[in-house]
């Protein structure tokens, strides 16, 4: 494959990003939006191109005469040499999963490109401040999450896991003149920097002991006919096997060198993939445009750190410490996320936890993943959901937005009732739950019960958690979605317009979405993305016991949605009053926000930091300042010597002169 | 009794100490500039004495003193003239109050 | 003598000098500092591609252009000079400083006088860089501070005849450590019966500094260095110097000038003491550990911004000797970098602050606030400039830092395998967290100073750079992001310095 096309992917947001950063506000704020909105369309065919080639076109280098997938380095460069071995290579390499991920990167940032330009102005047409700021960050994200995907190795991937960080603050804090805009993009920076400290001791460990940062390296485990697939030679990956497996590695407070490495770089990924506990920047994202929400914080960044996972998927394999983590950690991220979701006021926080919860399925599905279990059916589960949630959550997030923007208020209390004034935000929108909810046969049955499947073969505990949690989102998106739409009759205020939907730069990309939640069900993801190359019919491991517990378990949320939120009646209210605990810590997120504040503030703040800061301002300068003082102080002392009294001056010469002549006399004698 | 050395000697060692003590203790300048003068002329005396008595056949001590009586002559002048002007700035000569040239 | 094209990074200084005197207004002043510092940057262009061809033709030697002159015979002393890729890196830092520092000091008051003790003070950090005699190389290093009690003292602010004491008196404390540690290594330089010498690399190849007297000159020299690259307990000079200086001469002190401590610690402790290094950088690697961190942690809680710039020097800083510690070829060209690398970005700082003070005659970041709305161009060179400071990928820093960390777990790991102890896996660890909290601080002063509502309803009517100081910054970004985009060229020009030959020395 050529590498012109691959380059001018991650060339052209660049180039945009530079260019309308640079001349953005010399231009209108229309030929703008539409220069960022053509360029990302130029990325959207050309990613879709090379993905097309790389899945169907059968040529050698993708795929074997064994039908296996293979992996394509288009280009590598050298960037950054560290030592003779390490260097930081920047390339592009072609996968299943990077080739999945461009497809949807590129399709949510064109919708989102498309959508915004409706969405960035007010009801008179009026652009927004900073309209070309707006498309300058959204390509600088574009190009970082390109990068991320297609990163050969774990540097590039980190050095754009950086970049998607800083392009996600600059979104986050678009409003920057709203103060908690900028605290929510102050604590999505910090709290996925200090994920990302444990990503790069994570990449240190793993690469000082591999001596490569190379994903095919790396993740190159002999097993039978795996190495052929990965094209490395046999060397290398059982040089890279056994180093882990000599016993003579050091064990560390329990653990191996290589379940720290993958726990720590697992940690980079909660960071990013906001699991708990480091969740909690996600929520608060929300303050950013809601396009931004859509497509950062709901369809492609945050979800990262699932794709890190995959990459690193056979190391994981070989360490089953750091899967049971995942597992737990996704688990429990799942449980609780949902729970939060049920009593949320504001609608973007409602899907922002739906999002946290819809990831801690991706990870809990790589995370039951095993080769055995179904041929690794979770990972094709993991993967599938990653991609089928990145559509129908955008859709959500811009069918919140176009509520938002009629609306003028991310809360629902002051929505209810709107399904006759914005038909089209409706239907797109009630698409979406159905997808999330997972309905067949909206594309969400399909990717979550391959999740549930997946679960059930590994343990049962994990599939009734999982279900359950199933059972939730169905509940709390139909709530939502009664609460905003149904309830009770809309009121238009005095003076306003009614709401009405919006127009057709928003329309579109929420009709596409919808078609594509409606039919993504039905692509074959089996025979495109497996975790090692083989493609395979997932209908093989269809399981449909799995797939009919599941629907009726989303039914039945669905059905308790309908009961306490489609008319306006008093059970959500008895229901608040039964279990007041309950409502209240879910309401307020479990209250991990608290902690966070009082650990960063009352602990690193107060008792660290400003310790600290005296403590250089009095007790070191204080040490320095006192050499001085001291000396100060010594001078003063013999200064009354110089009196300027001449007789004085003659005594002292006359003691001194005695006193020589004396001690030269006793010396003599 | 032979006139010896000592005889010159002793009446300058006396002479030497009123004036240290003359300078040490008396506060006016012009007091102080006498005792100066008594301990140049105490030391004159010692050179003349040393030459006479240690090297007779030769004059430096002799010439040394001269010397130094007119170097005496032109230092007084210029003491006093010292002296004058500071009174005239100061309106004393008590040299307890001329410590301008402290610290 | 004028054949050698490295006396003429004096030469062209002292012609400033020379120029300056004649000066008779502004103008002429600016003119002469603009074409000087021009002529140095393009003569530091010339010399980085004169010695990339020499390199490339094969040119084996640890330094290049090296030539020496007699200046003073009974004692061995020469002007010898010699450079090798960090020097020229350091040339070319130092140039492309003094050139933006001089559009930074634009409107100075008494504008004569200022630019007469810039430029002197620029004489000696160029011949710092070039000399290769430990004399010379002292002297020019002595040149560099003096002016710098005047300019801070004459032209900054707040408690400046405090802070200009302080900082001269705290650096001449470790001019006096360094001056013993260069005596006693003149005295040790050969072997009994060979003439004594100042030449750092004839001390090098004589390598005759007995192991006890190692033992002794490496602390001299490291901590008399050391205090000028802001080590730990001995920076307290940084804070308030810094704070009280003025615009330029922030620049080219935390640029260019902090930068001659961590090169003379490597130049002069490490590459002629390799045993004592090895043996004593522990106590030092504790103190620039503990440097990385509480630098940081100072900064979070500062509310003046030259403070918080200070005491981010601090941490950059001591990342610098930390990196030298670890005495492998990864870290110590991370070191390198991580100099270029802060020299340019906390030039930008200091730059802007100045500007921002300038304007606002605040530094409080609890008095400012929404300057976003006010200058965007000053506030989206300082998001650029926090960016770069906290590691942003494709901007200076990341570079450095990820190359100082990872040579130094390199060098961690290898100690900690080999069961030589776990200090320096420890202290990588801990310098690795300084990632996080140096974005706290730069994300608390870019979030309350640039961003939010615009606290002074005065400060509405100020205005954005004027050319010369959109110049000044502008220049300072392109080589930010320069660095942070090809990394490699610069790894290689300074990778060169750490040729097998030199690592021999080293015993490494």
């Amino acid at each position: 494959m050529e590498a012109t096309i691959p380059v001018l992917i991650l060339a052209i947001p660049l180039f945009m990003f530079v260019f309308l950063g640079l001349c953005g506000m010399k231009m209108t704020h229309k030929l703008a939006g539409i220069l960022g909105t053509l360029g990302m369309g130029t990325v959207l065919v050309l990613s879709y191109y090379t993905a097309f080639t790389y899945f169907f076109s059968g040529a050698p280098e993708f795929i074997n005469a064994a039908g296996e997938r293979l992996q394509y380095m288009v280009f590598d460069q050298t960037w950054l040499q560290f030592t003779d071995k390490l260097a930081i290579k920047l390339g592009f390499f072609l996968d299943p999963i990077s080739a999945m991920m461009l497809v949807v990167i590129t399709t949510i940032s064109f919708m989102v490109h498309l959508y915004s330009l409706g969405y960035m102005r007010d009801h008179h047409g009026v652009y927004e401040h900073g309209f070309q700021r707006f498309y300058a960050f959204l390509s600088l994200f574009s190009f970082s999450m390109l990068g991320l995907v297609v990163a050969p190795n774990i540097f590039q991937m980190y050095i754009f896991w950086e970049l998607v960080g800083a392009s996600s603050y600059l979104l986050i804090g678009f409003y920057y003149i709203k103060p908690s805009a900028v605290s929510a993009s102050k604590k999505a920076f910090i709290v996925t920097r200090f994920a990302d400290l444990g990503f790069l001791i994570g990449i240190l460990t793993l690469s000082y002991y591999t001596g490569t940062f190379n994903f095919t390296e790396l993740t190159s485990i002999p097993v039978e006919g795996l190495a052929n697939v990965y094209q490395v030679n046999e060397g290398t990956a059982q040089g890279i096997r056994s180093i882990f497996e000599n016993s003579a590695a050091p064990v560390f407070m329990g653990g191996s060198v290589l379940t720290w490495a993958l726990v720590l770089i697992f940690m980079g990924g909660m960071g990013k993939s906001a699991m708990m506990p480091l969740h909690i920047w996600l929520p608060d994202a929300m303050e950013g445009p809601t396009p931004v929400s859509a497509l950062i914080h709901a369809a492609t960044m945050v979800v990262a750190g699932v794709y890190l996972v995959a990459r690193l998927f056979p190391l994981y394999l070989m360490e089953e410490t750091s899967l049971i983590i995942i597992t737990v950690v996704g688990a429990l991220t799942a449980f609780y996320a949902a729970m939060v979701a049920c009593t949320q006021v504001d609608i973007k926080r409602v899907l922002a936890f739906s999002t946290i919860s819809q990831i801690a399925f991706m990870m809990v599905s790589l995370g039951v993943a095993r080769p055995e279990i179904h041929h690794g059916l979770g990972y094709m589960a993991s993967m599938f959901h990653l991609f089928t949630h990145a559509m129908f959550k955008a859709l959500l997030f811009l069918g919140a937005g176009a509520l938002i923007h009629a609306i003028g208020s991310n809360d629902y209390t002051a929505m209810h009732g709107l399904r006759k004034h914005m038909p089209i935000t409706h239907i797109t929108f009630l698409i979406g739950c159905l997808a999330i909810a997972g309905i067949i046969p909206f594309s969400g049955f399909f990717s979550k019960d391959e999740i549930l499947s997946s679960c059930m073969g590994y343990d049962w505990v994990a599939y009734i958690w999982m279900s359950l949690v199933a059972g939730m989102t169905a509940f709390y998106m139909f709530r939502l979605y009664y609460l905003i739409f149904w309830w009770k009759e809309h009121k238009v205020p005095e003076g306003h317009h009614a709401p009405h939907d919006q127009p057709w730069t928003m329309s579109l990309p929420l009709i596409i979405l919808a078609a594509i939640s409606c039919v993504a069900g039905f692509i074959p993801f089996g025979n495109l993305v497996t975790w090692d190359g083989h493609a395979y019919d997932f209908m093989e491991h269809f399981d449909w016991s799995v797939a009919t517990v599941s629907l009726i378990v989303a039914l039945l949320g669905i059905g308790l949605a309908t009961v306490m939120y489609r008319k306006e009646n008093s059970l959500p209210e008895k229901f608040r009053k039964a279990l007041p605990a309950l409502w209240t810590w879910s309401y307020h997120r479990f209250y991990w926000d608290e902690l966070y504040m009082f650990i960063t503030h009352k602990i690193i703040f107060n008792s660290v930091c400003r310790p600290l800061a005296w403590f250089d301002r009095h007790i070191i300068d204080g040490t320095m300042d006192s050499f001085a003082t001291i000396t100060n102080k010594a001078s003063d002392a013999i200064k009354p010597l110089q009196s300027g009294q001449i007789q004085m001056y003659v005594w002292y010469y006359l003691i001194g002169a005695l006193a020589l002549g004396g001690i030269t006399v006793l010396c003599l004698i | 009794m032979e006139i010896t050395a000592v005889f010159y000697l002793v009446p300058a060692l006396i002479m030497f100490c009123c004036g240290v003590y003359g300078f040490i203790t008396r506060k006016n300048m012009i007091a102080m500039l006498i005792s100066l003068e008594l301990m140049l002329n105490a030391v004159d005396i010692n050179f003349v004495v040393f030459n006479r008595f240690l090297y007779p056949e030769q004059m430096e001590g002799m010439f040394f003193t001269l010397f130094a009586i007119a170097i005496a002559a032109a230092e007084t002048a210029l003491a006093i003239a010292i002296i004058i002007n500071i009174f005239r700035a100061a309106k004393n000569i008590d040299v307890r109050s001329l410590n301008e040239m402290k610290f | 003598m004028f054949s050698n094209i490295l006396i003429y990074f004096v030469v062209i200084p002292l012609l400033m000098l020379a120029g300056v005197g004649l000066c008779r207004n502004v103008r002429q002043i600016r003119a002469v500092a603009v074409v000087g510092s021009t002529a140095l940057i393009a003569l530091s262009v010339v010399l980085l591609l004169q010695y990339l061809d020499l390199r490339a033709a094969g040119e084996a030697a640890p330094m290049l252009f090296v030539d020496s002159w007699t200046w003073f015979a009974p004692l061995h002393i020469n002007l010898a000079v010699g450079v090798d890729g960090i020097s020229i890196a350091m040339l070319l830092l130092s140039s492309i400083i003094l050139f933006t520092g001089s559009f930074a000091s634009w409107t100075i008051a008494q504008p004569k006088e200022f630019f007469l003790w810039l430029i002197l003070l620029s004489t000696g950090v160029f011949g710092f860089f070039i000399s290769i005699d430990l004399f010379t190389m002292f002297m020019f290093y002595e040149v560099a501070l003096i002016p710098m009690y005047l300019l801070i003292g004459v032209w900054g602010s707040g408690r400046k005849n405090y802070s200009a004491m302080k900082l001269t008196l705290m650096l001449m404390g470790g001019s006096a450590f360094l001056m013993l540690g260069l005596i006693g290594i003149y005295y040790h330089s050969a072997p009994e019966g060979q003439p004594l010498t100042w030449n750092i690399l004839e001390i090098a190849s004589n390598a005759s500094i007995p192991h006890g007297w190692q033992q002794f000159l490496f602390p001299m020299t490291f901590v008399g260095f050391g205090v000028l690259g802001a080590m730990f307990p001995f920076h307290t000079w940084s804070p308030d110097g810094h704070a009280s200086a003025p615009t330029a001469v922030s620049m080219l002190h935390a640029g260019v000038l902090m930068k001659l401590g961590g090169y003379g610690c490597f130049r002069v402790a490490i590459y002629l003491m390799p045993q004592a290094a090895h043996e004593l950088a522990w106590i030092f690697l504790i103190l620039t550990g503990i440097s990385v961190v509480y630098g940081a942690f100072c900064a979070c809680v500062k509310t003046d911004l030259k403070y918080i710039n200070a005491y981010s020097s601090v941490s950059h800083c001591g990342l610098v000797l930390f990196a030298i510690l670890m005495l492998n070829t990864t870290a110590m060209t991370g070191a390198i970098m991580q100099m270029l690398s802060h020299g340019l970005m906390t030039a930008l700082f200091f730059a802007l602050i100045g500007m921002i003070y300038g304007r606002t005659h605040t530094r409080e970041i609890t008095e400012m606030g929404g300057m976003m709305q006010i200058m965007p161009y000053l506030s989206v060179c300082y998001v650029i400039a926090g960016m770069a400071s906290l590691g942003l990928p494709g901007l200076s820093g990341f570079v450095a830092e990820m190359t100082i960390f990872v040579g130094s777990f390199k060098a961690g790991m290898a100690d900690f395998l080999a069961g030589a102890g776990s200090l320096r896996i420890v202290f990588t660890i801990i310098a690795c967290c300084s990632i996080v909290i140096t974005a706290v601080y730069i994300l608390r002063v870019v979030g309350k100073l640039l961003f939010g509502p615009v606290y002074n309803d005065h400060h509405r009517e100020l205005t954005d750079a004027t050319w010369w100081e959109r110049l000044s910054t502008a220049a300072l970004i392109v080589c930010v992001a320069a660095i942070g985009c090809f990394p490699n060229f610069f790894v290689n020009l300074i990778k060169t310095t750490f040729s097998p030959e030199i690592f021999a020395v080293l015993g490494m």
